[in-house]
């Protein structure tokens, strides 16, 4: 029993936030500049009443929709943030509900940032092959910038709002399968990308507020990046991650068709793609017109991938990924 | 290695019309263009021509490109 990624589609927040509306605000930037090192160009931006779930919800409708899914054959929701609607219940059941899913199907929450989809896709992976489930949907949905400070230009930069749908499913006699995984955690590494006061260890108070009064509050907490180190952390973990993803899947660089990383920032992306020895066209990128979607990023790419011809059915691609906790993770699938 | 090689390596790296003005005494966050995007090219390009892992806090712990080639030199296998 093979499970194989069967159909993707994603939705984008209609607000649009330019690079030159940044410059508006942030008078030091130059639109030259931001995309010299970014490689994004705009980003989608969310309101206060879309949230993950509600945008994952959008994205599963354009999934059924463009892909003509019966969704009464889904029997798993795997619905994956890194900015959870609540702390119960967990929006996967109210999805489940939202998008009138069996209540034959199981559906949990994944906390998780930019490793979110390929944490997910090792799960659903597992679920599948274990024979816990034939048919998974996984939603991956990011908000960032509603716990991003209106005056932390950095992120506002790199980050953007967007949901995607990805469903898995069990196939007996295909060629097309999610082969092995790596995955890494270093936690040393938490401070260094972090939701300030966005939970119950340590959640906003009347101080805070009133800090945050004439922004309104950042009530969901804020985040927080060390961009050095974040960078730092990316170029010391993805080589090895990447040897590890092909020896565990008994491949060589020369048998992948197409690569596709985590849309981090498009220096980062250029520097890692210069550090493997990667040709540019073996390369995927797609982070022009979405900024860094965080655990959409990937399917997002994919999708790209799939609808520009580059990533074509019986091709192998490697997915990789590493962010938030630290963590990180890959696999090479064959569409 | 030479800490020459750094130092044109850096300049062009900088994107520094002169190159001269990038010396083994120089401190980085002297310099006025010094940006956290320059940080990144440091350990960008640290990582690429010497493949040594420069961090955040390892930055924040030097000065000058002299201190950088002494961290270099002490971390190349």
């Amino acid at each position: 029993m093979n499970a194989q990624v069967k159909a993707i589609s994603y939705y984008l927040p209609e607000k649009i936030v330019t690079n030159k509306d940044l410059c508006d605000i942030f008078p030091s930037l130059t639109e030259e500049d931001l995309l010299k090192k970014t490689g994004i160009r705009k980003r989608h931006v969310t309101s206060k009443d879309l949230l993950g779930s509600d945008l994952a919800y959008l994205a599963a409708e354009k999934l059924f929709k463009e892909h003509n899914i019966n969704r009464s054959s889904v029997d798993f929701l795997i619905f994956c943030t890194s900015l959870i609607d609540q702390a119960g219940p967990a929006a996967a059941c109210i999805l489940q509900h939202r998008l009138e899913l069996s209540t034959n199907c199981g559906a949990i929450d994944i906390a998780f940032g930019c490793t979110g989809f390929t944490y997910s896709l090792g799960i659903a992976k597992g679920l599948i092959e274990g024979g816990l489930a034939t048919n998974i949907l996984i939603l991956t949905a990011e908000v960032s910038s509603l716990v991003t400070h209106p005056e932390d230009s950095e992120l506002r930069i790199i980050f953007g709002d967007a949901a995607a749908a990805t469903l898995v499913s069990s196939e007996k006699e295909s060629l097309s399968f999610i082969g092995n995984f790596s995955f890494g955690t270093d936690g040393s590494g938490g401070e260094n990308l972090i939701v300030r006061r966005s939970g119950i260890r340590n959640p906003v108070d009347q101080e805070w507020l009133k800090e945050h009064e004439a922004i309104g509050g950042l009530k969901s907490g804020r985040l927080e990046m060390n961009a050095i180190e974040i960078f730092s952390f990316a170029l010391r973990v993805v080589p090895p991650m990447f040897v590890d993803i092909l020896k565990k899947n008994k491949l060589e660089q020369k048998d992948i068709d197409l690569f596709i990383f985590h849309q981090a920032n498009g220096f980062l992306l250029s520097v890692l793609r210069r550090k493997l020895k990667i040709s540019e066209d073996k390369f995927f990128t797609y982070i022009e017109e979405v900024g860094n979607t965080v655990s959409a990023s990937i399917p997002i790419a994919l999708c790209e991938a799939i609808k520009a011809g580059k990533a074509k059915k019986g091709q192998k691609i490697m997915l990789a990924s590493f962010g938030i906790g630290y963590s990180w993770s890959g696999t090479i699938i064959t569409l | 290695m030479d800490i020459n090689e750094l130092i044109k390596n850096l300049a062009s790296e900088f994107e520094f019309d002169d190159p001269s003005k990038l010396t083994a005494t120089t401190s980085f966050r002297g310099l006025k263009e010094w940006s956290s995007m320059h940080a990144l090219i440091i350990i960008a390009l640290v990582n690429s021509e010497y493949d040594v892992i420069i961090t955040g806090n390892d930055l924040m712990q030097i000065s000058t490109v002299q201190d950088l080639f002494d961290i270099i030199i002490s971390r190349k296998k």
